[in-house]
């Protein structure tokens, strides 16, 4: 795996920061990086997730490129951060396939429709993809629920499993004990951080992105995408709930709780991921890299359609197009759940727990000067 | 999401076909890139149309040291949320008259930190952001401010500022002379694309700095020993300008032999290594030279106070190399260098990885340790009078022996920051005359005039204060001249 090359690399340029510190009044990777003087992998691997790729500390760099001393926080740990994610990957062969981002993922969705109209003509018969279905349970007469739920609830536990293997590897390599772990006041405070996104400015009123001018646009677009999940989330929740509790099947009235709940968070999700792509179009090139452009593009590519398919489906849902939309949606949908423990979607784990371990830090830091009698 | 911004705006922008040329290129020209060109340029800007800048170096290496500058002095009556406490300009001027002794220009220095106090607000106009207390506001400096991200962070403001107001920024643009008539100056020759043109403008304000990245230069007063020596900062820094306003009998400003130069990673670049090649270890044991031989008291002032004459020491022994050693008790205990010390079990194994004679260095540590009878423990943050016993040079404070496996060491060389050699102006920023009076529209600010207020020595952050407070009074006496 490029882990190695890549700490290393990160290693070497941090030391560099560490001994220069001009720029610790941008975010909490310097202050951390100061409290230690020697960097082992773990602490390396904590660092890069700290960062929020807010870019200030590149343009302040005086040995950023064409110094020799090339210093690129911002793509190196962006790099760390990726080997982070693809570290959960059984294999390096996996891991191979899993750099292929957008080819990736445009196979994974054709296998999945591959998959499912085969599905859905043994089961629901020729017809069903092609004929209006209408009142409730429209959408079992195409995909059966136990279809639709049975491995919807199989990815998703697959998911969940990943990324909690990864957050114990990551606390582990960060050498964060679950004793300490469970400190109330470093979670809720990393919370609110990881919420606010705290340390995507810098420092100033926004951070550099997509150039050298400081913006909110990225802090917004990370809103619409983050707040629209969240939403597109408590619609299936709801949804959930109609179904199983109160028995009301799918499809739900425009003015139902899950379908508004759902497409503002469709919508948001669909303008988050147009705009966020739109800025990594127009990214300073020298912040970038094919692996980030991977991470990143693909999951918001995926996201995004998946988002799109997910409103067209309510669009066109009493029309002949229902099947077809609904199969194009969960192959897309499949192929978010497949891909999220090792693209951007996976970050806010790692990020999360890497604010907890700052946290903890800092407060055992504060800690230390009080017991001196000041710092 | 595209902010307007004016054409001629492009980083990559040189001197074109199209550029003003000819003896009315501009109202004011400023030679130099740097934190005093652009305080210059700015503040003619406010009173005249036409300011054009001429920066030497490619836009991504603009801004000469302002580059590597972290923090400016400025004398303040009150605290606020970067500075604390008081600072007064009599305090200032003390510290000033400390380092660099009582034979500076008085008026100057007075005017440069009087004019000091509002530097920041100045500053903040332009775009300078500060840094905000990190670890409670005890920490806050009380002589500096800090600025967010450093020079290159300010540089990049001031820039954007610059260009905004509708400075014409010309980069890769090197003046190679300047032309006359009488005591006034017509044009400045700048070499652009391998061609040669003359730009004239009512008034130039020279803030292009010293020259200590230009070896040949130094080599002139030190002889081969320069070729040994580091620059800190801008490669750029060739004294190109400051030679031909000599030349053109501008009045000269300090020692031609001087410059500041502190003890630097002998592994660093010969160029622009900046603030990450310095070494703090220094205090924490001995310093040899190639012969494996002390050669100066190590502990003799705290170490914020002593660390600028290192540099000097260091060139003036063979080979201008010397190592610093210390033991595992001392490791960590100072900020790293970028480069990791050597380490060795035993004294006589660090002595061949460093190329020394191991048994002049076994003789040099064993000595070192048997004068030491006291028995304190050493404190860092005060001068704790735990010294040698008759040994020469003797090392006053921190001494302790040098005992517990691994031992280290770092290969260190003189790494020269700026020369104090310039050009003499009064209180006008006007150049003067070696055969007596001013040009008339000649103005100098920054480095290249900073040898009028600092004769020698350093004070952390005053070159920012001389560069803000010279480029504001060169730029308005600029201004006021092509107007008058």
């Amino acid at each position: 795996m490029q882990l190695v090359d890549h700490v290393q690399d990160a290693r070497r340029q941090l030391e560099i920061c560490n001994s220069c510190r001009y720029c610790e009044g941008y975010c909490g990777v310097f202050p951390a990086l100061e409290r230690r003087t020697e960097l082992a992998d773990g602490d390396v691997k904590f660092l890069a997730n700290m960062c929020h790729d807010c870019r200030a500390c590149y343009y302040a760099c005086p040995f950023a490129e064409p110094h020799e001393f090339a210093v690129n926080l911002p793509v190196i740990l962006g790099q760390v951060r990726a080997a982070t994610y693809r570290e959960q990957l059984p294999t390096t062969r996996l891991a191979a396939v899993a750099r292929a981002g957008l080819r990736r993922d445009a196979l994974l969705t054709f296998i999945g429709l591959l998959i499912l109209v085969a599905t859905v003509l043994k089961v629901s018969g020729s017809s069903s993809l092609v004929v209006a279905h209408v009142g409730p349970g429209a959408f079992y007469e195409v995909v059966p629920w136990v279809l639709m739920a049975g491995p919807g609830l199989l990815l998703g536990v697959y998911v969940v499993t990943v990324l909690s293997i990864g957050a114990w590897r990551f606390m582990r390599d960060t050498e964060s004990s679950p004793s300490q772990v469970l400190d109330l006041q470093a979670l809720a405070t990393a919370g609110w951080e990881a919420l606010t996104l705290r340390w995507l400015k810098g420092g100033e009123e926004g951070c550099r992105y997509p150039q050298n001018r400081v913006s909110r646009s990225r802090y917004y677009l990370h809103f619409l995408v983050f707040g629209g999940f969240a939403l597109a989330f408590l619609a299936t929740a709801i949804a959930a709930f109609y179904q199983e509790v109160l028995g009301i099947l799918p499809p739900y009235s425009l003015l139902s709780a899950p379908v508004i709940t759902g497409s503002i968070g469709g919508i948001a999700m669909i303008i988050g991921c147009t705009g966020m792509l739109w800025l990594k179009w127009h990214t300073d090139r020298r912040l970038t890299s094919d692996e980030l452009v991977e991470l990143d593009v693909s999951f918001l590519v995926t996201l995004g359609l998946s988002s799109l398919t997910g409103m067209l489906l309510l669009a066109f849902r009493g029309s002949p197009l229902l099947g077809s939309l609904l199969v194009l949606h969960l192959a897309c949908l499949g192929t978010l759940y497949i891909t999220a423990p090792y693209t951007k979607f996976a970050h806010f784990v790692y990020r999360y727990a890497a604010l907890v371990r700052n946290r903890l830090e800092s407060a055992r830091e504060i800690a230390a000067q009080a017991s001196e009698g000041g710092p | 999401m595209h902010e307007p911004r004016p054409a001629h705006a492009r980083a990559d922008r040189r001197l074109h076909n199209s550029a003003p040329t000819g003896e009315s290129a501009a109202d004011v020209i400023v030679v130099g890139g740097g934190n005093a060109a652009l305080c210059a340029a700015m503040t003619a800007r406010h009173k005249v149309e036409r300011v054009i800048v001429l920066e030497r170096a490619p836009a991504d290496q603009r801004g000469g040291n302002t580059r590597h500058t972290r923090n400016i002095r400025h004398a303040h009556q009150e605290s606020d949320a970067h500075v604390i406490g008081t600072y007064e300009e009599s305090e200032l001027w003390e510290d000033l008259v400390q380092v660099s002794g009582a034979d500076i220009n008085e008026e100057l220095a007075r005017l440069t930190i009087h004019e000091s106090v509002s530097c920041p607000a100045f500053m903040e106009a332009h775009g300078a952001n500060w840094q905000p207390p990190l670890r409670g506001t005890l920490n806050l400096a009380r002589t500096n401010r800090f600025f967010l991200g450093g020079g290159k962070a300010l540089l990049n403001a001031y820039y954007a500022t610059a260009e905004a107001m509708g400075v014409q920024i010309y980069y890769d643009s090197p003046v190679k002379d300047l032309t006359f008539d009488g005591s006034r100056c017509t044009a400045v020759i700048v070499e652009s694309n391998g061609e040669r043109r003359a730009l004239g403008a009512r008034s130039i304000v020279i803030a292009s700095g010293g020259f200590e990245a230009n070896l040949d230069w130094l080599e002139r007063y030190w002889g081969p020993a320069a070729r040994n020596f580091i620059v800190r900062g801008s490669r750029f820094n060739d004294g190109v300008v400051l030679e031909r306003l000599l030349h053109a009998g501008a009045k000269a400003i300090g020692d031609p032999k001087g410059f500041h130069a502190v003890a630097v990673d002998a592994r660093a670049p010969r160029f622009d290594g900046g603030i990450v090649t310095r070494i703090d270890s220094v205090p924490f044991g001995i310093v040899v030279n190639s012969q494996g031989v002390r050669f100066s008291d190590e502990g003799q002032d705290l170490w914020p106070r002593r660390y600028a004459s290192w540099g000097r020491l260091i060139a003036e022994q063979p080979g201008q190399v010397a190592y610093s050693l210390f033991d595992s008790k001392m490791h960590g205990r100072f900020i790293p260098g970028v480069n990791p010390p050597l380490k060795a079990s035993t004294i006589g194994e660090l002595a061949g990885a460093l190329g020394l004679a191991p048994i002049a260095l076994e003789r040099t540590v064993s000595e070192f340790n048997r004068s030491l009878t006291g028995n304190g423990r050493v404190d860092f943050s005060q001068l704790d009078h735990l010294s040698s016993n008759g040994l020469l040079p003797p090392k006053s404070n921190w001494a302790q022996r040098i005992d517990t496996p691994d031992f280290y060491a770092y290969p260190l060389r003189p790494g020269i920051t700026f020369t104090y050699r310039g050009v003499e102006v009064d209180s006008d920023a006007r150049v003067k005359r070696e055969e007596g009076g001013t040009f008339d529209n000649l103005f100098a600010a920054g480095e290249v005039m900073a040898g009028n207020v600092l004769t020698k020595g350093y004070l952390a952050g005053i070159g920012m204060t001389i560069g803000t407070v010279f480029g504001r009074i060169a730029g308005k006496s600029a201004a006021n001249y092509a107007t008058g």
